[in-house]
This record gives structure tokens, sequence and C-alpha cells, in this order.
């Protein structure tokens, strides 16, 4: 039944073919499959840029905004909490925040546009909690040495009041700064990169 | 010498898993009759329409909301909004009806050929299984788009139940959780749709196959190849699975997948047949679309409800029509399992039978005027009359013997000159001369030829009946 | 016998087609011209979008489809304080939907997949005069319409002929004639119909252009994987005799 001048080249080469162009449209029906699993244009409507008014923000204030369903921080430092942010640079893990994310127009000692007002994204570097503000100095469960800044309570994780984190807790880089710019200087929009628009 | 690691790790795998062996038994030497024609091809395409239910189906849940306020706007949201969402949702509806296609395709394919007979009774019982649950299946899915037409479609077939009596009406209450179709009833399809039933299906489609290769498959012929044997205990007539009807059914894949992705990216509607145009209304209860029809599928059997003018009656005929497919293996009489050895009586009435069953589906998809009832009627007599009048029709009709081994049936391919020639019979060339002078060849209809073919095939039909 | 049986599968959808489509007149719908969409989009929203919204469908979704900027598209065709990623929302709630016309017109989003494009240009344009109902209108395809003509400035009005039919038979609209010109010449009008026909017909599927594109690339691709398939059966059926 079975020849014997079977071309068993023909074959190798028809079925490796085969194979490929095959292994090729699985390719191709599996990127539609996989991309369904992307946000949808319903989560990027969520994830619009978010425009937040802080004419009536008092100092020493923080404001929650949402964006992209993320809590975002906005905090309008007193003089004294931006001098403690030199105070403590000893003690931090990345002061000069090179292994941080933050947009080029924040990548300074205050991390911030304008000094006073300090924006972060409210989630911990470390698991995705959101660390609590303490603005408060020495309370008594985080030690005389505290300055004010934002404490994890999820596993420990502490920041100073420019989101940069301390040395020794599990958090390896400092609170994410997401892309903002002014419009006018009491109106911020938050997830509009400062350079983008300018370019 | 020593083994290498992969040996090592085959080894390994193999002393705990009979891999090869499952290979072997079921793919390398699993001998099929090697005269499978193209209907035999149906088999595995509804294995590949159900991996593609599956996975689309999977993917749709992943957005699809089962809440009567939401679901209609998160179909919409899955077509729109959802990156290649509308591909997804277009396989899984077109699937649907692709299914149905196949599954037809196949069990006509079991009809003509006998594959239900002795010894596959329990293959037929296990694939009519498998048909209740695919209509189990879609009809619940047909809900959770939650358009006019899922939602009246539901109403009217939930609504049957209670035409038992007795205990009709707590039946039907039950089945819908409350009083209409409802979010309730939405929930509880949902729930049926993705695990309960897939789940069921998925173990009948296993037995099915199981039962399958213990027997081995029919073929064309209906000869049972098992019974001659080469010296080393292989089917004369059989050859592996693999690698000559894997090879041969990926042909038929890629046929199938060619006309499926038509479907997808051209007509995924089909002209409102695999998508209803009522359905892109939402459901509103208060208000049944002017003229409701089940999805193509269904309207057979529909239409056998509506011809009979007695509610209960009419449930009983309409689960008539599927339960006497259950009994097949027992009305047929005949010694013969092939229809190319069955008489002229059998051939007739599945022929019959064909007509009426696609005359029902058409009349199920229209509206119930006097004259389609009175049609309905006759062809819904025709279809009962196939399987019930078959002990007496194949036990007296004559046979024709029935060869010792396989015979050859021309390939497709092999038809082409005799197609070819069939064509230039029915053609006169002519040198027609065109206005800038040169000649070119005309093809003109021969009427003399087109009579000579159409006289040649009616006789061959008429011999072949008789 | 199997030729018979394709012949009536053939024959079966055409059947069905020819009953729907009597007494309506064809659009001309061409989804790659950008600019009768456009068009529609502008007239949709000035004249449709104070009743009925179209609730699945978002600028932004129009401004990546019809090739625009997003600014331009929120001030060429979105209403005023509408926001890119909106969907088009109507202006006019639930409730004085309910008080004005005793229910809510319907989303249009899919109106074009459950009526068809002929349905919609022919409703569009069949309004006339008729006293005896509420709004003083009725049409020729939707009989008692519960809207009103919103596009009669540009119309005009028009009024029934009748058929000669015999005393105490229904009447028979034979064909509409314009009474009073309205802003627009009939040519005009039928124009900015049918690319308000042609935007809705987008609106049900945004998709479909796309979908048709790529159809050939899948079918060409699916086509060489047939061709190696059959191929290799080939190959490997020459051991059988």
């Amino acid at each position: 039944m079975i020849h014997e001048d079977v071309n068993a080249s023909k074959r190798q080469f028809l079925t490796t073919a085969l194979s490929v162009v095959g292994a090729v449209g699985t390719g191709y029906l599996a990127v539609p499959f996989l991309s369904q699993m992307q946000p949808s244009a319903k989560a990027m409507a969520a994830g619009a840029p978010v425009e937040v008014d802080i004419s009536k923000m008092e100092e020493g204030q923080l404001l929650r905004v949402a964006w992209r369903g993320k809590p975002v921080w906005i905090l309008n430092r007193t003089p004294e909490a931006l001098k403690t942010l030199s105070e403590v640079e000893g003690e931090l893990a990345d002061p000069s925040s090179n292994e941080s994310i933050q947009p080029a127009s924040s990548k300074n000692a205050v991390r911030s546009i304008k000094p006073e007002i300090f924006i972060a994204v409210g989630l911990c570097t470390h698991l995705g909690c959101s660390p609590t503000f303490r603005p408060e100095i020495a309370p008594h469960d985080l030690g005389a040495d505290w300055k004010g800044g934002f404490f994890c309570p999820c596993h420990g994780s502490k920041f100073d009041l420019a989101g940069r984190v301390y040395r020794g807790v599990p958090a390896p880089t400092n609170l994410d700064v997401p892309p903002y710019r002014y419009v006018t200087d009491t109106h911020i929009i938050i997830g509009e990169d400062a350079e983008e628009k300018t370019a | 010498m020593k083994p290498t690691r992969v040996e090592a790790c085959c080894h390994w795998v193999e002393k705990r898993f009979p891999i090869s062996k499952l290979w072997n038994d079921h793919m390398a030497q699993y001998y099929a009759p090697k005269n499978f024609n193209f209907w035999y091809f149906f088999g595995s395409l509804a294995l590949l329409v159900l991996v593609n239910q599956f996975i689309t189906g999977i993917l749709l849940t992943m957005n699809y909301k089962p809440d009567a306020k939401l679901a209609f706007d998160s179909v919409e949201y899955i077509m729109r909004d959802v990156d290649w969402g509308w591909l997804v949702r277009y396989m899984h509806s077109t699937g649907a009806s692709a299914f149905f296609i196949v599954v037809y395709l196949h069990m006509f394919r079991g009809l003509m050929y006998g594959s239900f007979k002795q010894p596959r009774e329990l293959i037929w019982t296990f694939g009519m299984l498998i048909f209740l649950c695919l209509m189990a299946e879609a009809f619940m899915g047909y809900l959770l788009p939650w358009g006019q037409m899922s939602y009246w479609g539901a109403q009217v077939i939930i609504s049957l139940f209670s035409a038992i009596p007795v205990i009709g009406d707590d039946l039907s209450l039950w089945i819908r959780g409350d009083y209409v179709i409802s979010d309730a009833t939405l929930n509880r399809f949902f729930a049926f749709h993705v695990i309960a039933v897939p789940l069921v299906l998925l173990m009948l489609v296993f037995l099915h196959i199981v039962a399958l290769h213990e027997v081995g498959s029919n073929n064309p012929d209906g000869i049972e190849i098992k019974e001659s044997k080469d010296p080393w205990g292989h089917p004369v007539d059989g050859i592996p699975f693999h690698p000559y009807y894997t090879v041969k059914d990926i042909v038929g894949v890629g046929v199938f997948m060619f006309f499926f992705a038509t479907v997808i990216f051209y007509m995924p509607e089909m002209g409102g047949y695999f998508l209803e145009h009522a359905n892109f209304i939402p459901a509103d209860p208060l208000k049944t679309p002017e003229h409701i029809a089940p999805v193509w599928y269904f309207t057979p059997f529909y239409a056998i409800l509506r011809a009979v003018p007695d509610k209960f009656a009419g449930v009983i005929a309409m689960g008539g029509a599927i339960v006497v497919l259950f009994l097949l293996p027992w009305l047929d009489r005949s010694p013969v399992k092939s229809i190319r050895y069955r008489g002229g009586m059998f051939k007739k009435a599945l022929a019959l039978f064909v007509i009426s069953f696609l005359v029902l589906g058409y009349l199920g998809t229209q509206p119930a005027t006097p004259g389609a009832v009175t049609a309905a009627r006759i062809f819904t007599a025709i279809y009962f009359g196939f399987f019930l009048l078959m002990p007496i029709y194949t036990r007296w009709e004559k046979t024709k013997p029935v060869p010792k081994s396989l015979t050859h049936t021309p390939s497709l391919e092999e038809c082409i000159p005799c197609i070819k020639a069939t064509f230039e019979e029915m053609i006169v060339k002519q040198e027609v001369e065109t206005a800038d002078g040169r000649t070119s060849t005309q093809l003109r209809p021969n009427p003399a030829g087109i009579m000579a073919v159409l006289v040649r095939f009616a006789k061959n039909l008429k011999a072949s009946l008789e | 016998m199997k030729k018979f049986m394709a012949l009536i599968l053939l024959l079966l959808p055409l059947s069905v087609f020819a009953s729907a489509s009597v007494g309506l007149q064809e659009a001309d719908i061409d989804l790659s011209d950008k600019a009768s969409l456009q068009r529609g989009a502008k007239t949709f929203v000035t004249y449709c979008l104070g009743c009925h919204s179209a609730k699945h469908m978002r600028y932004k979704r129009i401004a990546i489809d019809f090739g625009m900027e997003d600014a331009d598209v929120l001030k060429e065709i979105a209403p005023v304080g509408a926001a890119i990623y909106d969907q088009m929302h109507s202006a006019m709630n639930g409730h004085d939907a309910n008080k004005w016309f005793g229910t809510q017109p319907p989303d249009l989003s899919l109106i074009a997949r459950s009526r068809g494009a002929d349905w919609l240009y022919s409703y569009l344009k069949g309004f006339y005069v008729d006293k005896s109902k509420p709004l003083g209108v009725n049409n020729t395809v939707f009989e008692d319409v519960g809207m009103p003509n919103m596009l009669w400035q540009l119309q005009g009005l028009q009024t029934p002929v009748y058929k000669n039919t015999a005393e105490g038979e229904t009447k028979v609209i034979e064909k509409l004639v314009l009474e009073e010109e309205g802003t627009m010449s009939p040519e005009e009008f039928d124009k900015t119909v049918n690319d308000l026909v042609n935007f809705l017909v987008y609106v049900g599927e945004p998709v479909q252009l796309e979908r048709e594109q790529m159809g050939k690339y899948v079918l060409f691709f699916l086509l060489m994987f047939l061709v190696l398939a059959y191929l290799l059966k080939k190959e490997y059926w020459k051991d059988i005799h």
C-alpha cells in the first residue's frame, strides 16, 4: 500500500510550509484575542486627563482626585514642610529621583513644577497600597525622627513630603509623579505632560 | 548510549502517562476506511466550531453583563469600545449558525450512509444528545443579547412548557423564575449557557468519540473494514488516521475557514438570518415585534409546532420530531447500511425528508398564513412519515448486493475532466469578428447539448431510484 | 437531487429579500465617502440629537474614523459642551420626553441595523401633511408616526396624491407632491438626507468599513493556507490506491 519511492523532502517541505503558515495565522488570530483584554475605549474615557481647580486649597491641605481610577494626591506644602525636604535627604534611598518615575519637569529637589504644590500618584511603589498622609512631626507610633510624610500601612514603607522613599523599607522607588501641567495658576490638568503641550 | 535529556524527560512522562499509547490508539494507528468523501469533513469541523465557540465565548464573558439593564448595552460596548470585540462577537454569533450547518450536514451524512445502524447505535444516541444540548445552548445563548427577538423568542419557547398538563404553568414559572422573562431568567440562562451546558456538551463529545473509536468509522459503502484484515491485523481497506486523514481534514478546515471568514467579514448578519434585524432593538416587555421567528436553525421544528392546531399537541409534535431521530437505529430494518446499496424506496423517502425539512425550515421563517400552515401540515406529515414508515419500507425494498471490500469513488479532482466535458457539451464556441478587426471566441449555450445532459441526468436519477 | 436542493437553498434568501424592499426608495450608501459622513454627522447633531441620542457612539471614534483632529470634531460636529470621549447623548431628558411625546424617542445607535438604510431614507423623505393627526403630519412608510418632520424647513411641505380607487376602499397614496417649497431644492434635500442616512449606517456599526477592508487580507491568507494544505494532502495521498 505504501509507496517505496516516497518523496520525503517534498513532504517535509510542505509540512514545514503549512506549519509556518498555520502558526502565522494562529499568531494573527491571537493578537485580536489578546488585545481584546486591553483597556477598552470606555476605560480610556475614564483615563482621560482630569482638570483640577486648586484655588480653594489651603496650606498643608491634601486633595485626592481620581485619574485612571488611581488616587492622585495634590498637596499644598507649607514653607516649613519644604524645609524638611533637605533635612531628611541623608536617610533617603533615591533622593535625586534617578530610579523613580516622574515627568522631566518634576525631576528636581522638590519633585514638582511649583515647589509648594506637590502632585503624586497615591499608590505605594511596593505592592500598590495607598499610603496614609502623616504631616505631623514625631508622632509616637512613627518615632521621634519623623518629619512628616506618607506612611504605607500595608508593609510599613515611609516616604517624605516629596514622595521620596526612605532607606530600609520594602518600597523600591519614590512615589510616581503623573504627567500634569498648569492651564492657569489655579487650574491643573493631570494626565497631560507640560512639555508635550508646549512642544 | 546515554539517552539525551529530552529523551530522558519523555521517558519520565511516558512511565507515568500513556501519551504515545493514546496517540497511536487514536491517531497514528487508528485505522479509518480509505474511501471517506467530503461528507466526512463535518465531524472534525464540528469539533473546530466547538473550540471556536469556547474560546470566543470565554472572551465575550469578560465584557458581557448578565443584567437586564446592562446586557444590551454591554453587547454594543463589546462591538464598539472593546478592542477587536466585534471580531470576537461575530466569530461567536456566526459560529453558532455554522455549528448547526455543520451538525445538520454531519447528521445527514449519517442518514445517507447508515452510520446510525448496528453497531453504532450508541454513537448516534450520544450524537443526538449533543444535538439536544446544542439546541439548549443556542436557545439560551440567544437570550443573552437581550434584544427584541431574544426576549420574545424566549417568551414563546418557555411558554411551550406551560402546555404540559397539570405541571405546565408551574414548570414554566420555575424555568423563568418570574412571571415574565426578566432579569432572573437572563441571569440563570447565562449560568446555563456559559458553564452548565458546555460541560455536559464537552462530556458528550468525549463519549461520542470514545464510542466511535471503539467500533470504528462507517464509510460511504457501509462495509465493516474490520472484517477483512491483513496478516499484521490491520484492516485491508483501512489507512492510519494520521497522517492521511489529518492532512485531509486540514483541507476541509481551510475550506470551512474561508467561508466562515467570508461571512464574518462581509455578511455577519447573513441578511437577517444569523443576526436578526429586530434584535438590534433592546428588549421591550410591552411590545412584541410584528413578525417573530426563531433563528433559522430552529425553524423546521417551529413550523411543525405551528402546523398543529392544538397547543399541547403542537408541543408534543415538536418534541416528537426530535425524539423520533433518537429512535432511528431501531426504525431502520434494512440489511444494508449505505444508500448506495439500498433500493429506490429509501432514496425517494430520504429525498422527500430532506425537502420537507428544508421547506419546513423556510415556512418557519414566514408568517403563519393559512396557506403556509396547510403546507406546513403536509410537510410535517412527510417528516414523520419518513421515520414512522421506515420499518415497513426498509424491510420490503430490494437492496443491491454489497461488495466484500470498498469500492473506488472518483474524488473531486478526478471529476474535473468529466465536468469539463459536460460543460463543453452544453456550449458552442463561435468565432466572432469584433469591430476593430480581431477575432474573438464567444461562448453560447447549446440548447441541444443542455437537453442531452438533462435527459442523461434524469435517466441516471431514475435508474438510481429504482 | 442534490442540485435541486442546492437550488432551493439558494432561492430561499432571495424570496425574503424580494418581499422586504417593496415600496422603499434606495439610499446610496458609501462609507468611504468621509465628506458625506461629516455632512451627515453635522445634520444629525443639528436636527436629531435634540431628541434622539446615539449613546453607543463616542465623538473620539468619529475623530479617528473620519480622520479629523479631536478639536475639529468638538468644534464642527459635537454640540457645545461635549467632551471628546463623550457618547452622543441627547440634551433632552426622559421626563420631558414622556411629557411631550408620551414616550422616549428611541436611541438611534442601531437604527440603521434594525430598519435598514433604504427604510430610513424613505422614512425621512416620506413625511406629508395630514391635518387629522396630532402633529399634523403622517408618513408613507411609518403610519401614524409620533415624530414631527424635523427637516420640513429644508424640504418644504408635501401633500399626498391618492390613487383612483372605488368608493369605500382604503385610499392608497400614489405619490407625494411638494406643496410649499423649502430652503433646499429637492436634489439638495435628497443629498442631505442621503448623507444623514449614510452617517446613521456608519453609526450602526462603525467598524464595518475597516472590517471589509481587513477581510480581503484574511481571505487571501486563508486561500494560501488552503493551497498548501491541498498540496500536502495530495502528496500524502499518493500512497493510497
